[in-house]
């Protein structure tokens, strides 16, 4: 998975991100922000599943679910490419 | 950063309108007192409404100009007027109709020790929405499918040529969304109307829309450059808010939009990004836009630097923007005095310093 583009936002700690090539700005929950700056430090998901089942304590299979649908909005975004 | 302190010189600006549809004028002085100038600005106006009239510490002195359709001549006359009052060493021009003039007339203000930071003729004239379409797509700068209308029923013969909706655009301002052929001959008229002919009919294209800010060296590069995205856009389309951005690709392209004129002086372009990341140029104007203070709020004090380069500076370097700076317009009601607006409507001229005696 690339995560290029992701490297470009800039994030603060509320979880607002711009985007400084085109001036989109977007908003991500605690969790969302949790995912984002791990794969803006090159973590790959399966590591980041485990990371997430042990931060928020909950079962792997119900992460997997969520994450999954994050990483299509991701994709949907153009901010990561498979 | 441009510095103006040490300049004790006399600057006119023209455009003075705020409002819903703002003039730059106003912002452009702004810019230009925030380089720490403390000479005198003289406001050029046509209107005695336009609201920066009454706004303090904007123009010390301001003079109502005849429309520029008037012609060069008695334009020329009203400057010696104003010459007789007071030295003019800059005019900036911030209205695409009187930019014409201001170029024809460079030798003549040049020699009443006016100077100005203008292309040339020849580079106004090629960036008219009207030539557009054939000047730069052989240069790989991409433009909108473009149609120049000079009936009505032209339109109609297009019909299956284009897929509505279409932008409808008068020859020197306003533009309109049509959706159909009806719309597009309702359009047509209102703006032949207002405009005259020819007028322009360009498909949409679908993406984002980047607006950028720059001044030309004349010699095919940029003395600085400010692109942003609009975030705020008024039902007359206006930008009310935006946002500098920093995209490589399309500083690159508006690069290449300024090689290819060798552009002089300020303008602003507009251009359209399409889903697959093609940029299209959608227009060119030749002066600041309204929206020039995100330049100076973002580094570049791009009036500022117009000014020296006016005064035939040429060491001016502007440093690079930041991006993720922010802009919001916002109104605000000046409160003054009816005695102003006799002034300047009875005598064509305000003084400040006189007033307040």
């Amino acid at each position: 998975m690339n995560t290029d583009q992701l490297m470009t936002l800039a994030v603060n700690k509320n979880g607002f991100i711009f985007d400084p090539e085109n001036g989109i700005s977007y908003t991500v929950n605690d969790t969302g922000l949790f995912i984002l700056r791990h794969l803006q430090k090159g973590v790959e998901q399966e590591e980041l599943l485990n990371l997430l089942t042990e931060e928020y304590e909950v079962s792997k299979e119900h992460v997997r679910s969520d994450m999954e649908h994050y990483m299509a909005m991701l994709k949907a975004l153009h901010l990561v490419e498979d | 950063m441009p510095n103006l302190s040490h300049l004790n010189i006399t600057v006119a600006v023209s455009g003075l309108k705020t409002g819903d549809n703002p003039q730059p004028g106003v912002p452009v002085i702004r810019s230009i007192r925030a380089a720490g100038f403390t000479g005198k600005i003289i406001g050029l106006v046509y209107d005695s409404m336009e609201s920066g009239i009454y706004l303090e510490g904007i123009a010390d002195e301001v003079y109502q100009m005849p429309y520029p359709s008037t012609g060069a001549d008695s334009f020329l006359a009203r400057l010696d007027y104003i010459l007789s009052n007071s030295k003019i060493d800059v005019i900036i021009p911030t209205l695409d109709s009187e930019i014409p003039i201001y170029i024809r007339l460079e030798k003549e203000l040049q020699k009443r020790g006016i100077h100005t930071f203008l292309p040339t003729e020849e580079q106004f004239n090629l960036r008219d929405k009207i030539k557009l379409s054939q000047f730069f797509p052989p240069k790989g700068i991409d433009i909108p499918k473009t149609h120049l209308l000079n009936s009505a029923d032209q339109i109609v013969k297009l019909q299956n040529e284009v897929s509505f909706p279409v932008i409808i655009k008068g020859r020197l301002y306003e533009a309109y969304k049509a959706n159909n052929v009806f719309e597009a001959q309702k359009y047509f008229y209102e703006l032949q109307a207002k405009w005259g002919l020819p007028i322009i009919m360009q498909e949409i294209i679908d993406g984002d829309e980047f607006n950028v800010v720059i001044v030309g060296d004349g010699k095919g590069g940029c003395l600085g450059m400010v692109p942003q995205r609009k975030l705020v856009i008024t039902d007359k389309g206006k930008g009310f808010g935006g946002v500098v951005v920093k995209n490589p690709g399309l500083q690159s392209y508006a690069y290449k939009v300024i090689e290819a004129l060798s552009w002089r002086g300020p303008c602003e372009l507009e251009i359209m990004k399409d889903e697959e990341g093609v940029f299209y140029l959608i227009e060119i104007n030749p002066r600041f836009p309204a929206w020039v203070r995100l330049a100076e709020g973002s580094g570049q004090n791009q009036p500022a630097a117009t000014v020296l380069l006016a005064m035939g500076e040429e060491q001016v370097q502007l440093p690079p923007f930041r991006p993720g700076t922010l802009f919001i317009r916002h109104a605000e009601d000046i409160i003054s005095d009816i005695s102003l607006l006799g002034e300047i409507s009875v005598n064509g001229e305000l003084i400040r310093t006189k007033v307040e005696k």
